[in-house]
């Protein structure tokens, strides 16, 4: 018992271990976003003549604007990873660095819900 | 113990550290580097330009009108600079992305390998930007 929790007293223990699930997720979600964009990338280098009716048409049906909500959520959780990355590596101020992390989560949060406003508009 | 073994200076061994914002002029990036800090600037520029592309795609989907607006937003110079910027961004991060997926999974992981699949992430996401360019500004 004693010599698994030893992990020497020089040794500081920090993180919450979502190091690899923040891993996986990015890794999950970037794959349903380049399926996505393999979609939407082939639709829209060979479509013609892009109209309202067309374009509206695609996304009012309901496998493609749930196809596209999973895609955006999984985007912005994406995002969210990158950018804790990002404010790890060059914001060394723990409280700015929290305050920064917030402001990145409410900005995601924002762009989540007018995504939900936007689909289900159509 | 004598004297002398105990009063041995510690020998002064080289740090090496991360290099300096001011030292990226002279320092020769292989072109897996190049790719690295594009992945990670195109990301944090989507991020931030993410509102303005729900403006868009919002514009596009609420009605007639509101997309007629989105075809005119378009036309603006400056808006199509934005928008071959941010198609480029997102094309690099793309396949920057799917590098990264062949990586994880230990493809071309040694120095050639990783160097020839660095160069054709630059060369792919620029030829899909031309691309998606020509087909923006409806030249196909």
């Amino acid at each position: 018992m004693a010599s698994k929790n030893n992990i020497g007293q020089n040794r500081l223990v920090v993180g919450a271990h979502y190091g690899l699930r923040d891993w996986l997720v990015q890794r999950l979600t970037g794959i349903v976003m380049a399926i996505y964009t393999i979609v939407l990338l082939g639709l829209f280098l060979t479509g013609q003549n892009f109209s309202y009716e067309g374009w509206a048409g695609l996304f009012a049906r309901q496998w493609f604007k749930l196809f596209t909500a999973v895609t955006l959520f999984g985007l912005f959780y994406h995002a969210w990873v990158g950018m804790r990355d990002i404010s790890m590596d060059y914001c060394k101020n723990a409280g700015l660095r929290l305050i920064l992390q917030v402001v990145i989560v409410m900005w995601l949060l924002v762009c989540a819900a007018w995504t939900v406003q936007i689909l289900w508009s159509v | 113990m004598s004297e002398a073994v105990r009063e041995v200076p510690k020998k002064e061994r080289p740090e090496f550290r991360n290099i300096h914002i001011t030292e990226l002029s002279n320092y020769r990036m292989p072109p897996s580097a190049i790719v690295s800090i594009l992945h990670r600037i195109s990301g944090a520029g989507l991020f931030l330009m993410l509102p303005f592309l729900l403006y868009l795609f919002q514009l596009s989907l609420l009605s007639e009108s509101t997309f007629m607006q989105f075809k005119g937003v378009l036309e603006h110079p400056i808006a199509k600079i934005l928008i071959l910027g941010l198609s480029w961004a997102y094309l690099h991060h793309f396949c920057a992305g799917v590098r990264h997926l062949f990586m994880d999974n230990h493809f071309a992981l040694d120095k050639d390998g990783s160097r020839m699949t660095a160069k054709s992430v630059l060369i792919v996401s620029l030829l899909l930007t031309v691309a998606v360019g020509l087909k923006l500004f409806g030249v196909f």
